[in-house]
């Protein structure tokens, strides 16, 4: 198979840019739907008015903002690169949002959970090492 | 339930959403001019296609289920549950955009599918 020169390296990069953009704005979005109050608690009444709260959280647009930034990046990217490669190599998102959750959420991560997040990487380290474009070599 | 069909319509939106959505990128082609203004017109040529529409519906759909699961649940908890799209994606990658999944991806597919369900299962 020819690979075409810049090929990994602009797939690598649009990968940097979806598993930073997409947990962070998984994040930002908690943030702000934590500070509106539960879904087990809204009524049908309800959902104008939560609408409009949802609408008016900077933390919600500010995550609004970092999902518009990956998803940029994830169109771009499945332009060249096969969805099924794509979407694995997004895992690394999980580790993202391990860390993020800890210290911006103050979740508690358990040793369990980290283990989980090792593994998901291993499996990330596996896709990646395939060819980001299978239907090319054949 | 309420949590079961928020966690459906995550994974089965969102995940059609995405293959919508690399249908309608892969007709139009491979970028090379990484301009913003070029990239900008890629992306307006890009809403003109049906199949993005429909994939942004379905991932709208989706977007809305995940906040309102995010207000009674953790980020932590939430984002790996929905990795259960991983397994949908391959599958609907091989059968609705035809992409040959090598066993190398395979492997680490499912290597990523453990991991996120033991992610899982540290939530319960």
């Amino acid at each position: 198979m020819t690979q075409k020169p810049g090929l990994h390296l602009k797939t690598y990069l649009a990968v940097l840019v979806i598993v930073i953009f997409a947990p962070l704005g998984s994040v930002l979005l908690g943030k702000g739907m934590k500070t509106i109050g539960s879904a087990t608690a809204w009524r049908v009444q309800d959902l104008f008015p939560v609408l409009i709260k949802i609408l008016s959280n900077g933390y919600i647009w500010l995550g609004i903002c970092s999902l518009l930034t990956f998803f940029v990046a994830y169109m771009l990217i499945l332009s060249w690169a096969d969805y099924s490669y794509v979407q694995p190599s997004t895992a690394m998102s999980y580790a993202t949002v391990a860390i993020l959750s800890h210290f911006v959420l103050g979740e508690v991560v358990s040793p369990l959970r980290w283990a989980g997040v090792l593994v998901i990487c291993a499996g990330v380290f596996i896709v990646g090492r395939t060819s980001p474009r299978a239907h090319g070599a054949h | 339930m309420r949590a079961f069909v928020l966690f459906f319509l995550i994974v089965a939106s969102g995940t059609g959403g995405e293959l919508c959505v690399s249908r309608a990128m892969r007709s139009m082609g491979e970028i090379h001019d990484f301009r913003p203004q070029s990239i900008f017109r890629f992306v307006l040529r890009g809403l003109q296609l049906p199949w993005m529409w429909i994939g942004i519906a379905m991932m709208s759909v989706g977007f809305f289920s995940l906040l309102t699961i995010l207000s009674f649940r953790d980020v932590s908890f939430v984002v790996p549950v929905s990795a259960l799209s991983y397994a949908a994606g391959a599958f609907g990658a091989r059968a609705f955009l035809g992409e040959r999944i090598s066993r190398n991806r395979w492997l680490g597919i499912a290597v990523v599918c453990i991991g996120v369900t033991i992610v899982w299962w540290s939530g319960r």
